[in-house]
């Protein structure tokens, strides 16, 4: 199966200032891939560049299999895109853009009027459609944006921060939608909300200063969020010499006397091992729980250690 | 080509949601109206005296000319401040993503703006000519000259707007971009004024100057020299449009 975007060692430098250093990644069919970096991290620039709005400063983007500077029609046949502030024109209605945006996007003029309908439903807007954008809600008007980019029904969707502005209800049915979208079409999404990424997405790829430092499915960030810490509580205090030898402890933090946190490596979880040697020694085991990690926490984590090197 | 008729009937409809194209519209309307009206009570009160001359001066002659030559100087005034928004404002409102990123060109993108906006011109254009054909209903008007007069106005609007329509890709801000449509125009509007003055002909400034070419053609001599010279300076403005708007994706 071939990929359905492409991009290699994309770069891109602002005058000097080098805001996307060297991103490769591959998105596939069925894929929803979330995009996460903190304000300023190169998001809005990488997704820009996959859809042509800016020529990247080095490196090859592939839509559909075809290169977007060579072939740029048609691999924009196939790109859905909706930027970091939705592209309407406020002086139409909400039907005379998308119809406008079905013109544009080439779609054949007798499915013209089903497209619109099924994008309409799809993204609530059936009750506005005859109303002026302008006079919309923020929330409608982000709808409208969604509703265009996938209104040609396009193998790519490209979605910058598609939630920002809308309430709890319209962002579970934005959610909603982008997971049945990723079923038949591959799917990008930027934003800087983890729990966006661990409820919509597949695949998730952290970029932070213009690096990507992270690519990994969402199933294997949780994965890692499972494990690594350990709080313990003992009666009596323990000897952290004895309990850091056991194998897999990384390092051990003592809190208080009696509480001590111990993180260890992802394959081999030694809590049996520390259980057995509290009891062993007397010490008097009280609590021995696993800390969860947030997503947050990763992301904080991830995006310190990489500053740091 | 589909794409570029989406695009210009667009921009032409979208003139009319908002006051601009109908103000003016009025407003040209208006002043012609009166223009024209002063020159047909010339004509009334001059017309014994060319009784008596021989070859004299026509209706058409006395009329036409004037008319479509105000037409050209006020739409010098107009044309930057309906140009000025073509690109301008969509880059300002973020909806040029929205062309950019759908499968068209940049040329397919310039030459939809430009057209649709040409239509606007055509329909002004239009409008005029009815003035002088209202004469038809009381006397007889040379129609060589009247298509003269509007096919001079016509390659001169398309000129302006090709500039208008550049200053639209290079400025940043509307105000800005009619600014420096408008000075462009004015200055090679005036550019042979010096030309005028004695020992002082300069072959070069006289030839760029968009005046002259415009008068030739409206005397009813259509060359092909000042044809090629609207030819050539659309040519170039719209090239200069599609490359700037390149640019965009360069650098920002």
């Amino acid at each position: 199966m071939t990929a359905l975007i492409e991009a290699e060692h994309l770069t891109r430098y602002y005058g000097k200032h080098c805001a996307v250093n060297d991103v490769s990644f591959a998105l596939a069919k069925g894929e929803v891939l979330g995009f996460l970096g903190a304000n300023g991290a190169g998001k809005t620039t990488t997704m820009q560049m996959l859809c042509g709005n800016l020529a990247p400063s080095a490196g090859q983007i592939k839509i559909n299999g075809f290169d977007l500077l060579d072939q740029p029609k048609a691999a924009k046949l196939s790109l859905g895109y909706l930027p970091d502030t939705p592209p309407l024109y406020k002086e139409l209605t909400v039907q005379e853009f998308l119809l406008y945006c079905a013109r544009l996007h080439g779609i054949a003029k007798n499915s013209i009027p089903d497209s619109i309908k099924r994008a309409q439903e799809r993204c609530g807007l059936t009750e506005v459609a005859d109303r002026l954008i302008a006079n919309l809600s923020k929330g409608f008007q982000q709808r409208i944006g969604i509703a265009q980019a996938i209104l040609h029904n396009p193998e790519v969707i490209v979605l910058d921060e598609p939630t920002v502005g809308l309430d709890p209800i319209q962002i579970r049915e934005i959610r909603a939608l982008i997971r049945e979208l990723g079923q038949d079409h591959g799917v990008i999404l930027s934003t800087h909300r983890l729990t966006e990424v661990q409820e919509s997405c597949s695949h998730v790829q952290i970029i932070d200063q213009g690096q990507l430092i992270l690519n990994e499915t969402v199933a294997g960030l949780n994965r890692q969020m499972d494990t690594g810490t350990l709080q313990v509580l003992t009666r009596l205090p323990s000897d952290i010499n004895k309990l850091s030898a056991i194998p897999g402890v990384n390092s051990i933090e003592s809190i208080s006397a009696n509480r001590i946190r111990i993180h260890h490596s992802v394959t081999a979880n030694p809590a049996e091992h520390i259980a057995e040697q509290i009891i062993a020694a007397g010490w008097g085991l009280q609590e021995l729980t696993p800390v969860k990690r947030s997503m947050e926490d990763i992301f904080i984590s991830l995006t310190k250690e990489h500053r740091e090197l | 080509m589909s794409m570029i008729l989406a695009i210009a009937s667009r921009e032409f409809r979208s003139l009319f949601l908002s006051p601009m194209a109908w103000t003016i519209l009025a407003v040209l309307q208006f002043i012609l109206a009166f223009l024209f009206l002063t020159q047909v009570e010339a004509f009334t009160s001059l017309q014994p005296k060319l009784a008596s001359i021989e070859g004299a001066p026509g209706l058409t002659d006395i009329i036409v000319p004037p008319l479509f030559g105000n037409a050209g100087i006020i739409l010098l005034l107009v044309t930057p401040l309906l140009t000025m928004r073509l690109i301008c404002e969509e880059r300002r409102n973020k909806t040029l993503s929205l062309l950019l990123s759908a499968p068209v060109s940049n040329i397919d993108i310039i030459l939809g703006k430009y057209l649709g906006l040409l239509g606007l011109m055509l329909l002004i254009i239009a409008l005029i000519t009815l003035m002088p054909l209202s004469l038809l209903s009381g006397a007889e008007l040379d129609f060589g000259k009247l298509f003269a007069n509007i096919l001079a106005l016509l390659l001169l609007v398309t000129a302006f707007t090709a500039i208008g329509l550049f200053m639209s890709c290079v400025a940043g801000h509307p105000t800005v971009a009619a600014m420096g449509a408008f000075g462009m125009l004015l200055l090679l509007w005036i550019l042979d004024w010096s030309a005028g003055m004695n020992d002082q002909r300069s072959e070069l400034l006289e030839y760029l100057s968009i005046l002259r070419h415009f008068q030739n053609i409206q005397s009813g001599l259509i060359s092909s020299a000042d044809l090629s010279y609207f030819v050539l300076f659309t040519a170039t403005f719209i090239t200069l449009s599609i490359r700037s708007l390149d640019n965009d994706r360069l650098q920002k």
